[in-house]
């Protein structure tokens, strides 16, 4: 009985997957545990994140890709009309226009993007599967960029960039030609001075500040630089759980959500940066795998994007916190504190799920 | 129509595939590059981030040593600590002043001077930590700030040492105070390399032995290596060197003479100081008037700072190191010995006074109408006959007389242990030429040599060198060092470092000479001009009065107290020593515009010399003797 309860509960869910979602979970909560020593409320909530989490990614790995195709349209529209509701009624917090009230709760509906964009970019590419010109190309930019330029008004660089991201994966699999890319690749280089001489001064020092944080070492540049040295100084083998000084004496700024690497890599040095990257790498791998294997194109193009933008969360992350990319907000993808971020990157995991599960039922 | 579907659908899936592999090739550079950096900062850079974490983590705080103690001779305290609470802002982790201050008022008392004096300090403190917005907090205000604390962050109680002078006004001059660090401190602690010591230290010696004294008295800094958290807070201390408390200084000066010398004074303007000929340790020290150095050790508000400036009797100067007055009849007793010794007199021989002395048209009148008649040395220095030393100055000559008396020290620093001193003016042809600027200014005229005769003229000496010429004198010709400190003490320990006594020189003069102008000294206490001031004295004793004019009388100008403004009016000058067999006490007294020395100073040198060597006090000032007959 309780066997068959339990066949029937994991039937859908894949071993290697699950697998590395535990380990990093695992790897993020006792990361946490130290990072959030001093707000304990944290720590706990976070337990409920994961378990609310993993009982939505579980329920996600239960649906048809047919299913999931359903969503795409209403998913996006809903999105879509969300994000202009906060354009228009937002209410403002910490001066970013993100959040809308319901009345009931507070919903961020750019996050909501994160998963309709890639789900509506396959739609639409699978339906029309059987004539891909540049047109539908150019319609499928289109789609992306409305919101994304929404989420980046808001303004949200973070989200707009994985969101963009997340599109353009879809886009680039669906099979863009290389022309066309290298096309927007060069023109987008050659109208930087332009943009450059259209921009206030206030915004160019902000970038000169994104590329030299030593140039604002009290200000702006403060984050990065405390960050950087938390990682540095963790050296080989790290500090010690616990025993993160510039964590635990509060040089790390933000240190249980987006710098919450530099927490990890000041206490376990590079060795434990080398577990880690080794288990986002081996995740990506089941992911594009998975991809690769998927019956249709809608579940094709799906599959590889959700595994990118989780790539692009990780790899934003570690490189925004180690001072190679400038700070923009994306989370470390299942380490760092938060619910929303959890939910979204779980409900990814449950789509490759469902789409690996349901790879031969759909074949013709 | 199946088999091309089949078709694109292969050529469709290989084409996903291959942009699947690039991607992964794309993800896998990509984590490369991440790999790369989490070397070099963790493994080619991890020493210099190392540092850094520990920079940011461990702060070095200074632990200030307690300032030594000043005590006299007999270990009275004159300069001390103690502990007391304030309230400071540090402006660095503050943003708007103002407003920190009017909200701080409204918790703690404070006063528009406390602001002006707040701005003045940040002003002058450039770069300190912290600067006091309140001193001295009752324990109530320190309570009900603790509560609010939070809502004052870069604003702080701390509990610091203060130096207080007990005794105010007495010595204050030879005492000194401190004051807070300003921008020249800071820059000369920085070029002698001390400033590593000096941090965490606000205060510093400005004037006196405070200053003179100030490595010393300061003692070094200890420290204390804390963790600190990003806000600054230390969260737990990791290991502690503790200072070195400054030595206390010991002085030779007798802080109940210096009382007595200084209540002796009354309300007169003018300089005493009484040195041990033995060894040159000043025993008093007194410029009058004095000030309160507590009003400088936090910065002096404007107002009294402003009385202290703008005082025309000027308390600020010190007087015994600083000023320099006419000797006057006090310089008669180094020309007799120089005339002995260079035998252009002997005891013995006589001039004949008829009340002046004419040089080419000049006539140089004695202070007595009429003159003194037959007069030899002895009576020469007993009644102070100026007719004689007119001749005498005219006989030995400006560059003998100049070269003789500079062996007493006249016109040279002695070299005492504070600083601010004053050369004075020793005049010679030589000096003039050096001094002046246009030919005829140059020359000297003998007319200067005959006035240098009665200690007229330019020269113009430090209370301070006609005390130690007078020792010298006392001591039989060997000169000391004067000196304020007596010896240097280790809190700790209680180790002694002795200033031993100095010797400057050795005068070689004959005996027979220095025992009669000894004797001469002792008739002018016994039955010259210094006789009313020591009538019925218990102990034999030499002197010499003095009355030194301020301002050049005309030719045949009489002059007359009472219609000079006061500030023109002689000075009293007296110069003593006693016991005559066996001295243990020199000293010199200026008494500024108070007219003659036989009235005005000897009395003060009694009563100095009284309590010295019998223990005899009294709570008046010297009383002035009436009248004037037959002195200077």
């Amino acid at each position: 009985m309780i066997r068959r309860l339990w066949l029937r509960l994991s039937d859908n869910i894949d071993g290697p997957l699950f697998a590395l979602v535990l380990a990093l979970l695992t790897v993020g909560f006792i990361t946490l545990a130290s990072a959030a020593h001093d707000t304990p409320a944290r720590i706990s909530s976070q337990a409920i994140n994961i378990v609310v989490a993993l009982v939505v990614m579980w329920a996600v790995a239960q649906l048809q890709p047919q299913t999931l195709m359903r969503f795409a349209v209403p998913a996006y529209a809903i999105g879509l009309a969300l994000l202009i509701s906060v354009a228009l009624f937002g209410d403002v917090v910490n001066g970013a226009r993100r959040w809308l009230n319901l009345g009931v709760t507070r919903i961020q509906p750019s996050e909501i993007m994160k998963i309709a964009m890639p789900l509506m970019l396959a739609w639409y590419f699978h339906t029309h599967e059987a004539a891909l010109r540049l047109r539908e190309y150019f319609v499928a930019s289109l789609l992306l960029l409305v919101p994304v330029a929404l989420i980046a008004r808001q303004p949200d660089l973070g989200t707009a960039l994985l969101v963009a991201a997340g599109g353009f994966y879809v886009i680039f699999l669906a099979g863009l030609s290389w022309r066309v890319l290298l096309g927007v690749l060069v023109a987008g280089c050659a109208s930087l001075p332009f943009l450059w001489s259209l921009m206030h001064e206030y915004q160019r020092r902000r970038i000169l500040t994104l590329l030299d944080p030593t140039s604002d070492p009290l200000g702006a540049g403060y984050h990065i630089i405390q960050s950087v040295i938390a990682v540095g100084s963790g050296g080989l083998s790290g500090k010690g759980w616990l025993k993160g000084t510039q964590a635990h004496l509060e040089f790390i700024p933000e240190r249980s959500t987006d710098f919450i690497f530099a927490v990890f890599s000041e206490e376990f040095g590079l060795i434990g940066n080398c577990v880690l990257l080794l288990l986002y790498l081996l995740l990506i791998a089941r992911g594009l795998t998975i991809a690769a294997n998927a019956p249709t194109f809608f579940t094709r193009l799906l599959a590889g994007a959700v595994t990118l933008i989780f790539f692009t969360y990780a790899f934003v992350n570690m490189g925004m916190v180690t001072g190679l990319l400038p700070v923009v907000g994306v989370p470390l993808p299942l380490v760092s504190f938060g619910g929303t971020a959890l939910v979204t990157l779980l409900t990814g995991v449950g789509i490759l799920m469902s789409i690996h599960r349901h790879r031969k039922l759909v074949q013709t | 129509m199946r088999l091309t579907e089949f078709k694109d659908h292969r050529r469709e899936l290989h084409s996903f595939r291959l942009r699947i592999g690039i991607a992964a090739v794309f993800v896998v550079t990509a984590f490369s590059l991440l790999l790369l950096r989490f070397v070099y900062l963790q493994i080619v850079q991890y020493d210099y981030y190392h540092t850094k974490a520990e920079d940011n983590r461990i702060s070095i705080v200074p632990i200030v040593p307690n300032r030594g103690l000043i005590l006299d001779r007999s270990g009275a305290v004159l300069a001390r600590n103690y502990s007391a609470y304030t309230l400071e802002i540090s402006p660095d982790k503050v943003t708007d002043l103002d407003k920190t201050i009017d909200e701080l008022a409204t918790i703690v008392e404070i006063r528009p001077s406390d602001r002006i004096r707040f701005k003045r300090l940040m002003v002058e403190s450039k770069g300190a930590d912290s600067v006091p917005i309140r001193t001295h907090l009752t324990d109530e205000e320190v309570a009900k700030f603790a509560v609010n604390r939070y809502r004052f962050p870069g604003v702080d109680i701390k509990a610091r040492l203060y130096r207080q002078y007990p005794l105010k006004e007495l010595a204050s001059h030879v005492i000194g105070y401190i004051g807070r660090i300003n921008e020249r401190d800071a820059k000369r602690l920085e070029d002698e390399g001390q400033s590593a010591n000096y941090k965490g230290t606000d205060h510093i010696g400005k004037t006196g032995l405070e200053q003179s004294y100030e490595e010393e008295l300061h003692g070094i800094t200890g420290y204390e290596q804390v963790e600190v958290d990003s806000a600054g807070r230390a969260v737990r201390t990791l290991s502690r060197t503790p200072a070195t408390p400054g030595d206390n200084l010991v002085l030779t000066l007798d802080i109940k003479l210096q009382q007595v010398a200084d209540q002796a004074f009354g309300d007169h303007r003018g300089a005493l100081v009484a040195i041990d000929p033995s060894t040159g340790g000043i025993l008093a020290f007194v410029s009058k008037p004095g000030f309160d150095p507590n009003l400088f050790v936090d910065g002096i508000d404007a107002a009294n700072w402003d009385a202290l400036n703008d005082s025309p009797d000027r308390p600020m100067v010190d007087r015994a190191l600083a000023g320099t007055y006419p000797p006057g009849s006090t310089f008669k007793p180094y020309l007799a010995l120089a005339a002995l010794e260079l035998g252009e007199r002997t005891p013995e021989s006589t001039i004949n006074d008829p009340g002046y002395f004419q040089f080419g048209g000049h006539r140089f009148h004695d202070d007595k109408p009429g003159g003194h008649g037959v007069v030899d040395m002895y009576k020469a220095l007993v009644v102070s006959c100026d007719t004689y030393f007119y001749m005498l100055a005219n006989d030995l000559g400006i560059e003998n007389i100049a070269h003789f008396v500079s062996k007493f020290g006249f016109g040279a620093k002695t070299g005492i242990d504070i600083e601010g001193e004053s050369a004075g003016v020793l005049p010679s042809p030589e000096w003039k030429r050096s001094h002046f600027k246009r030919p005829e200014q140059q020359k000297w005229y003998a007319g200067e040599t005959i006035s240098i005769g009665i200690g007229q003229g330019y020269n113009a000496y430090t209370p301070l060198q006609m005390a130690q010429a007078m020792a010298t004198l006392a001591n039989n010709g060997v000169m000391y060092r004067p000196h304020l400190v007596d010896y240097i003490e280790d809190p700790n320990t209680g180790e002694r470092t002795t200033i031993e006594p100095k010797i400057v020189r050795t005068i070689r003069l004959k005996p027979e000479n220095l025992a009669f102008i000894k004797r001469a000294l002792a008739g002018v206490n016994i039955e010259g001009t210094g006789a009313r001031a020591f009538a019925k004295a218990e102990y034999t004793s030499a002197g010499k009065t003095g009355t030194a004019q301020v301002i050049g009388l005309k030719p045949n100008e009489k002059y007359n107290a009472k219609d000079t403004p006061e500030r023109y009016r002689d000075h009293a000058l007296f110069i003593a020593f006693a016991p005559l067999e066996n001295p243990k006490i020199a000293l010199a007294v200026v008494v500024e515009n108070a007219g003659f020395g036989a009235t005005a100073a000897a009395p003060i040198a009694r009563q100095v010399l009284d309590y010295y060597l019998l223990g005899k006090t009294t709570d008046k000032p010297a009383a002035e003797l009436p009248g004037d007959e037959g002195g200077d």
